[in-house]
C-alpha cells in the first residue's frame, strides 16, 4: 500500500494556490479531515502525481468547482437527532411564535434536508406562513439540489421514524409525492425557502435572524476559524435569538460564550445580551 | 519503549476483551488510549459509564479539538469518525460511513498512522466486518506496531481474519493474553 501521496507541506501549497487563484480560503479547515477528502478526490480521479493534481486545479476552473463539491462533506438527513427537533417543537417554536415574522438561517445546509425538516415543524406549529428559511452552503451543487426538494425514496422510512420520534403525529408521507425512487417535497414547504451559496470563511452577515442552525459544520474548522464564524453568527442573531449546533459541537470555548445560555440538554444556545 | 498512542479497534464480540485489557491495567496506562468501537446505537451513552465502573480508569468520549493526554481512555462518539491532527488533537468528521461504519476503524488507524508513525500501536479485535484491515496495512507501512486478536479466540473471527489475510501483523495474540501483552509494550 501507498504512503500518502499528499503530505502536509504539499497540502499547504495547494491551499495557497486555491486562495490566490479562486479566493477560496481553506487554510483554517481542520487538516486531517481536509487531507482525507482531498486524497479521496485525488485517488478517485486517478491523478498520477501531486504535481499534476495541483496543475489541473490551477488551470481548470471547472475542475476547481468539482473540487469544492467533492471535498465538502454533504452527509445530512431529515430530522437527524429526533430529540433535538423535539426540543425545537416544544421549547423554541413557542417563543418564535410570538414574533410577527420569523427568519431562520441554516448555515452549511448541504442538500437541504434540515431546512425541509424545519419547514415541516413550522407548518405543524401553524407558523410557516410567517416564516422565511434561508439555506446557504459553500457548494453550489448541493444548493441546486436543496432547491428542488427531491430526495431518495429509500430514505423515507428512516425519516418517517425520525419524524415520529421528534413528536410528529401526522402521516409523514403526506409531505411528499413519491415517483419511482424519488420523493418530491410539497411546494407549500419550498415556497418559504431561499437557497443561496455563502462561504462562512469569507462572506458577511446578510440579515438578522431569530434562529441560526449550523450543525456538523464547525467540526471541520480549526479553532480560530470557529471563533470567527461564531462572531458572524452572533452579529447575525437578534437579541434573545437562538443558535443551534451539531450534537458534538459547543459554544463553550468560543469568544461569545459568556453572552449565551444553553437551552436544556440540547446543543441550543440563547443569546442573552447583545455585544457591548 | 517509545510508543505514544494505543488504538483499539473492535466490533461485535470485542467488548469483553477491551474490558479485561483495561481492567488489568491497574493504575492506568501511561499513554493515551483510543477505543474505536462499532456501537450501532446499542451502548450509546452507557458505554463510558460501563467502562469507567468496570476498569476504574479515566474514560471519556472524544471531544473535537481536544488534545490527547496520557492516562486517559478515549471513546469514539457514536456516529462520528475520529481523526487525529498533526498537533495531536482530535477532529470529528461526519462524512460517509466506511465499511457501513461510523466511527470507522480504518479512518482512525490511517489518520493516526500519518501523525504517529512508529510511535503507534494498533490492536484489532473481534468483529463481523472488514473494517480495520486497510488501516492496519497503512499503519504498518508507516512503521507502527500491528497486533491482531487470534481469530480462533474471537467471538466473531471475521474482522481479525480479514486483517490477517491482507497483511502480516507483528503479533497475533490470543484473547486471554492480550492484557499482559499490551501492558508489556506500554509500561
Amino acid at each position: 500500500m501507498e504512503i500518502n501521496p499528499i503530505q502536509y507541506e504539499e497540502l499547504e501549497l495547494l491551499l495557497n494556490d486555491l486562495y490566490k487563484r479562486y479566493g477560496y480560503d481553506f487554510s483554517e479547515y481542520s487538516k486531517a479531515s481536509l487531507q482525507r477528502r482531498i486524497l479521496r478526490l485525488f485517488t478517485l480521479d486517478k491523478f498520477p502525481s501531486f504535481a499534476e493534481f495541483r496543475y489541473r486545479l490551477q488551470t481548470d476552473a471547472q475542475y476547481f468547482r468539482r473540487f469544492v463539491e467533492e471535498i465538502t462533506v454533504n452527509v445530512t438527513e431529515m430530522l437527524r437527532d429526533p430529540s433535538f427537533y423535539r426540543t425545537l417543537r416544544t421549547t423554541i417554536l413557542p417563543v418564535l411564535a410570538t414574533y410577527p415574522f420569523i427568519r431562520i438561517w441554516h448555515a452549511g445546509c448541504s442538500t437541504g434536508e434540515e431546512v425541509y425538516s424545519m419547514a415541516i415543524l413550522l407548518k405543524e406549529a401553524g407558523l410557516l406562513q410567517k416564516s422565511l428559511l434561508y439555506g446557504t452552503d459553500i457548494n453550489p451543487l448541493v444548493i441546486e439540489k436543496a432547491r428542488k426538494g427531491i430526495f431518495p425514496v429509500s430514505q423515507m422510512q428512516k425519516y418517517s421514524e425520525n419524524y415520529i420520534q421528534s413528536g410528529g403525529v401526522k402521516d409523514f408521507s403526506a409531505y411528499y409525492t413519491a415517483n419511482y425512487h424519488l420523493a418530491k417535497f410539497d411546494s407549500s414547504l419550498t415556497g418559504k425557502m431561499i437557497f443561496s451559496t455563502h462561504n462562512l470563511v469569507s462572506d458577511f452577515s446578510f440579515n438578522e435572524f431569530q434562529l441560526i442552525l449550523c450543525r456538523n459544520v464547525l467540526i471541520y474548522f480549526e479553532r480560530d476559524l470557529q471563533s470567527k464564524v461564531f462572531k458572524l453568527f452572533d452579529y447575525s442573531l437578534e437579541n434573545f435569538g437562538y443558535l443551534a449546533l451539531g450534537s458534538k459541537e459547543s459554544l463553550r470555548f468560543s469568544p461569545i460564550a459568556d453572552r449565551y445560555r444553553q437551552v436544556g440538554r440540547e446543543k441550543i444556545w440563547r443569546k442573552v445580551h447583545d455585544a457591548l | 519503549m517509545p510508543y505514544k498512542l494505543l488504538i483499539i479497534g473492535g466490533s461485535a464480540g470485542s467488548l469483553q476483551v477491551i474490558l479485561s485489557l483495561l481492567s488489568a491495567s491497574g493504575s492506568g496506562i501511561p499513554v493515551p488510549v483510543l477505543v474505536v468501537l462499532h456501537r450501532n446505537g446499542i451502548f450509546e451513552s452507557s458505554l463510558e459509564e460501563l467502562l469507567s465502573i468496570r476498569t476504574g480508569l479515566t474514560i471519556k468520549e472524544v471531544e473535537e479539538k481536544e488534545p490527547l493526554r496520557p492516562g486517559i481512555v478515549y471513546i469514539c462518539p457514536a456516529d462520528y469518525h475520529v481523526l487525529i491532527e498533526k498537533d495531536h488533537s482530535f477532529s470529528l468528521d461526519y462524512s460517509e460511513r466506511v465499511h457501513f461504519s461510523r466511527p470507522s476503524i480504518d479512518v482512525t488507524f490511517r489518520s493516526a498512522a500519518e501523525v504517529y508513525g512508529p510511535d503507534l500501536i494498533c490492536l484489532l479485535l473481534s468483529g463481523g466486518n472488514a473494517d480495520g484491515a486497510d488501516g492496519l496495512v497503512y499503519v504498518q507501512t508507516h512503521g507502527g506496531m500491528v497486533i491482531v486478536q487470534d481469530p480462533l479466540t474471537a467471538d466473531v473471527p471475521y474482522m481479525p481474519q480479514q486483517a490477517i489475510s491482507r497483511m502480516k501483523p507483528d503479533f497475533i495474540v490470543p484473547a486471554e493474553e492480550i492484557p499482559t501483552f499490551i501492558r508489556g509494550l506500554v509500561r
